[in-house]
């Protein structure tokens, strides 16, 4: 969706501003958001990309006066109501007012250490890759109301495939409940003119990972 | 001025008690619904805070530097290479080293969330994770690096990997000169996060000596 989430290229955030030995968790309750998070991901009612959708599809006012935690921690929220894992009167009396559904598992502490590395979404391919190393490509003009991983700065641009990364589950139709779908992913390099014109500093270039769908043979 | 502050405080205080209530409650639920055993999320917090962080990255970053058979087997896979090592558990997929050279500057973002190498350099810190770098990285890097107070040499590339998918990126900063002989655990003193997304260089061993 062309949500607030897609900040490449846009004007007005102002400096980087790094804080001088930033602590990991600025308050108890992020680290706490952030293994909740962790704990009913583990469980296996959502994927990674529904969670991203779950954050994207935030107010765009309610996203910019958040911190990430609490966008983390609201989409938590959201998600579990909508998927009637528990109810919005029992969230605000801080109480279970009726029994769990019964979920696929449940993280336990001995589990941790083995849950702290990603997860792998390589899948078998369905067919060839259409690309390879050096060619021309121009990344499509799609606007999808649902979650996509091409960001507007870069559809509608001719770039190079720099690599292919294998066959990885694809997010726009895992995020909506319509399966895996593995598509070919590509390291795609855009010229930095291409992308913001001719007044654009020539000597950088960017690059996005790019899945097959969002990308024409030039 | 000195109320000015305390009304800042005060503000601040009440927000993050009232988010310490609102996760607390969540947590109730949760895990009186049976879905999440508390202990495991201490068991998470405690790992965040303690064992996963840009250590394990430039350790990776050190032996790179010190051993060229290790460096050629990173940039080629780079999640092969540092399960090699043993210094984690285990290693997830695409995991990706990029190398910076006189001639190029790498630097890392992601522009529509937060996707960060978590495995080798911990938990994302809030700059990267917020809108002006998100929205700058892309379009004026130079720009960005200037806020972080590194201008690079004339003549330097750059290159921004925007990370839209579920590759993770970790830059390979260059060996600083003038660490002949240096051990891996001396020279990863000198390998910062920063120099590791790109916003920085490693340390000047004059500096850190």
């Amino acid at each position: 969706m062309d949500g607030i989430h897609d900040m490449g290229g846009m004007h007005g955030f102002g400096k980087v501003e790094p804080e001088r030995d930033e602590p990991v968790f600025h308050a108890p309750w992020e680290g706490r958001t952030l293994a909740l998070n962790r704990a009913m991901g583990y469980t296996g009612i959502w994927t990674i990309d529904q969670t991203r959708a779950g954050i994207e599809r935030l107010p765009p006012d309610v996203y910019l006066s958040s911190s990430y935690y609490k966008k983390w921690e609201t989409r938590l929220e959201n998600m579990i109501v909508e998927l009637g894992l528990a109810g919005r009167d029992e969230l605000d009396a801080g109480h279970a007012l009726r029994p769990g559904k019964p979920l696929e598992r449940k993280l336990t502490a001995a589990d941790v250490p083995n849950t702290l590395s990603r997860g792998s979404f390589s899948r078998p391919a369905q067919a060839p890759a259409r690309f390879k190393a050096g060619d021309k490509v121009r990344t499509k003009n799609i606007h999808p109301a649902t979650h996509t991983r091409l960001p507007r700065y870069a559809r509608g641009k001719s770039g190079v495939i720099e690599a292919v990364r294998g066959c990885h589950v694809y997010p726009d139709t895992v995020a909506i409940g319509q399966g895996e779908n593995p598509q070919w992913l590509y390291t795609v390099v855009f010229e930095s003119r291409e992308l913001w014109g001719d007044a654009a500093d020539p000597s950088l270039k960017m690059s996005i990972e790019a899945f097959e769908p969002y990308l024409e043979a030039v | 001025m000195t109320h000015e502050h305390d009304d800042h405080d005060h503000e601040h205080g009440s927000e993050l008690s009232e988010m310490q209530l609102r996760v607390r409650a969540l947590e109730t639920v949760l895990a009186e619904k049976g879905y999440i055993d508390q202990a495991a999320l201490d068991a998470i917090v405690e790992a965040y805070e303690t064992k996963v962080g840009p250590h394990t990255g430039a350790r990776v970053v050190a032996k790179a530097w010190s051993d060229p058979a290790f460096k050629e087997a990173l940039l080629a896979d780079a999640s092969k290479a540092v399960a090699s090592f043993g210094l984690l558990n285990r290693v997830g997929d695409h995991l990706i080293a990029v190398e910076n050279t006189p001639k190029r500057h790498n630097m890392i973002v992601c522009t529509l969330c937060s996707c960060y190498p978590w495995e080798v350099l911990g938990l994302p810190p809030v700059w990267y994770k917020s809108a002006p770098y998100r929205s700058r990285a892309v379009s004026d890097p130079r720009g960005v690096l200037a806020d972080f107070g590194v201008k690079l040499p004339a003549g330097t590339d750059i290159r921004v990997w925007d990370s839209t998918a579920e590759t993770r990126f970790i830059v390979l900063p260059m060996r600083p000169a003038g660490t002949d002989g240096w051990s891996e655990e001396r020279l990863a003193m000198l390998v910062t996060r920063n120099s590791m997304i790109g916003t920085g260089l490693p340390k000047d061993p004059k500096e850190a000596a």
